[in-house]
């Protein structure tokens, strides 16, 4: 796939925010908020940081992965997959839909590509994406495995079983993301389970640790990116932390919870619209 | 008393069916390079060190950690592992239930999750350990293929056979040392249940270490003129209607045995067929809606009720009821 200018990236990011208004007012249910915090990450990774194959198979051998543990964040990764060829962009359209390909949280029971195993229960995308990236070494496949995580997804324990786990075997082929926007469905993190320090709980638990301090900005997205990958192969996992804004790009939106899974007015998707641009064309 | 009877299956050996799966999880993993291993601290209780310590390259220890470990499991599977889970029954269903539901069923991911010392002959661990329960959940998830095994060399044919099948599948077996009654060059095939002794007066469809209850009871029945049809259901899903409708129609009653509760087992599903197709008095021997205790395995089945002496109430039940 061909790498993209920094502009063509930031115009990519407007559109994906789009099509995130577009997909979730258009059913009237999802998850806006993280979907609009991630969108940098995802353009960054897809568009820049991996390589990968739009021309879908599931075995994904010789190419790098991307897993989604925080499934409801669909919105984004749905609205990239498909800006990324792996599917029309009109699909878009049936998103949470009857006979839709592109489930309310991603699933593989209706083959969309890209997908490679169902998220939305929290906590079980690290533990998937651990055991490709040892499948990978078994293989002698060098390509990485990516996962994102969402910050309120930590409190679930299986994350530190596959965090303890990832150490122990020195998975040192996978980079894990945290969305660190600090909120989560009930409120602010702090107040709900407070995570008190990621960075020194990961580091603790063997692994090295990136901070992406501005993850709406994407050229600190790819140089954290960039970093992570560089301290990979080293015997350790690694994790990058970032920071995000939920519901950045639309004003009425960004840093609170209260966007998490609710979908915009007619008259809240035309004031969001207006203050994203259109570059390529909406579905 | 067996000694006495004239039983069609006879064996020489006792063996645990951890065992036949161990020994077939090496030969399995000789044979396909594909397979590998996982086990949440329980290597000697699942007889897996055999297949660690050949292939190490091929094996993870996950530690007390199961549900980490499934998703794993899951993960391994994408690029075309085949990996195999190790722990207690118990640990491989209740506890890990979600992320089977959504990693390895809703994602249809070729993992064969092994589930050792399932049900009461368990034994002196108790009822925290004695899974119940672990078919009827295993059995309700879509895309999930449920396999039972009797003796060691069922369970080893088996554990063989769902490496050639492409899809998550559930595989149960023991702690206790059991009867060898099946022969050692057995085909196993996924779904097919097996006719194993004829008759025309009822028929016993059992499962799991109960198959050779009803091998026992069998005999019994003929001693009193009563021919009865066993049935040997390792595969609970998916199940054998055919078969099962085939020999109702013939012998008019049926009664199920199995190690397991009696709501959502193997009973639960033959009944289910019956009720649809040909609706025939129908016993069930299994748990009713009670948890286990500790003590002696046999001891525990004659409390229970899971025994030769027990089918053989419950088929005369049966057939009075014709």
């Amino acid at each position: 796939m061909e790498k993209k200018s920094i502009d063509q990236l930031k115009e990519i990011c407007s559109q994906v925010r789009r099509d995130i208004l577009r997909m979730v007012h258009g059913v009237q249910s999802g998850h806006p908020g993280a979907s609009l915090g991630c969108t940098e990450f995802f353009v960054a990774l897809y568009f820049k940081q991996m390589e990968h194959n739009p021309d879908f198979k599931m075995e994904g051998k010789g190419e790098d992965l991307f897993f989604l543990s925080n499934g409801h964040i669909s919105p984004v990764w749905y609205s990239i997959l498909a800006r990324s060829g792996y599917f029309d962009l009109e699909e878009l359209k049936t998103f949470r839909k009857i006979n839709s390909r592109l489930q309310g949280h991603p699933a593989t029971e209706e083959n969309l590509p890209g997908i490679r195993v169902a998220s939305g229960s929290l906590g079980q995308g690290l533990s998937v994406a651990i055991g490709a990236a040892q499948a990978k070494k078994i293989d002698g496949d060098d390509k990485t495995v990516y996962v994102l995580m969402g910050d309120g997804e930590q409190q679930e324990g299986q994350i530190w079983e596959a965090a303890m786990y990832a150490a122990h075997h020195k998975v040192d082929n996978l980079i894990a993301t945290i969305d660190y926007n600090g909120q989560q469905i009930d409120g602010p993190t702090k107040k709900i389970m407070d995570l008190i320090s990621l960075k020194a709980k990961y580091e603790a638990f063997g692994w090295q640790v990136v901070e992406t301090k501005s993850g709406n900005d994407l050229e600190a997205v790819l140089e954290g990116l960039k970093e992570a990958k560089r301290l990979s192969g080293k015997g350790k996992p690694v994790l990058n932390l970032l920071y995000t804004d939920m519901g950045y790009g639309v004003d009425f939106m960004v840093g609170t919870h209260k966007w998490h899974g609710i979908a915009p007015s007619d008259e809240q998707l035309e004031n969001g619209l207006a203050q994203l641009e259109e570059t390529l064309g909406d579905f | 008393m067996e000694k006495t009877l004239d039983l069609k299956y006879t064996y020489t050996e006792k063996k645990d069916t951890r065992s036949g799966f161990g020994d077939g999880f090496l030969e399995v993993g000789r044979k396909n390079p594909n397979v590998v291993g996982l086990c949440a601290d329980l290597i000697g209780s699942l007889k897996m060190g055999a297949f660690q310590n050949e292939f190490p390259e091929r094996f993870f220890q996950t530690g007390i950690a199961e549900a980490n470990m499934m998703g794993i499991a899951a993960g391994l599977s994408i690029n075309g592992k085949i990996p195999y889970t190790g722990t207690f029954a118990n640990f491989s269903t209740g506890r890990v239930y979600d992320q089977i539901r959504q990693s390895i069923a809703y994602s249809d991911k070729n993992v064969k999750i092994c589930a050792s010392h399932a049900g009461l002959t368990l034994g002196e661990d108790g009822a925290t350990h004695q899974i119940l329960e672990d078919l009827g959940m295993m059995k309700m998830l879509p895309h999930m293929t449920v396999i039972n095994p009797c003796d060691y060399n069922q369970t080893k044919a088996a554990t063989i056979a769902i490496a050639d099948y492409e899809g998550p599948v559930y595989l149960r077996f023991g702690r206790p040392s059991w009867p060898i009654f099946t022969p050692a060059d057995q085909k196993f095939e996924i779904g097919k249940a097996w006719k194993m002794i004829d008759g025309k007066d009822v028929t016993i469809f059992a499962t799991g270490h109960l198959v050779w209850e009803a091998v026992v009871a069998e005999a019994m029945l003929r001693e009193e003129g009563i021919h009865a049809e066993v049935i040997n259901i390792h595969t609970i899903k998916p199940l054998d209607e055919e078969a099962i409708l085939e020999s109702v129609a013939k012998t008019g009653c049926c009664v199920s045995a199995e190690e397991h509760q009696m709501n959502g087992g193997l009973g639960d599903s033959i009944a289910q067929t019956l009720i649809r197709n040909h609706p025939a008095p129908m016993e069930m021997v299994a748990v009713n809606d009670s948890f286990g205790e500790s003590g002696v395995p046999t001891d525990l089945l004659q409390k229970y009720g899971l025994n030769a002496e027990n089918i053989v109430k419950s088929v005369k039940k049966a057939i009075a009821r014709k």
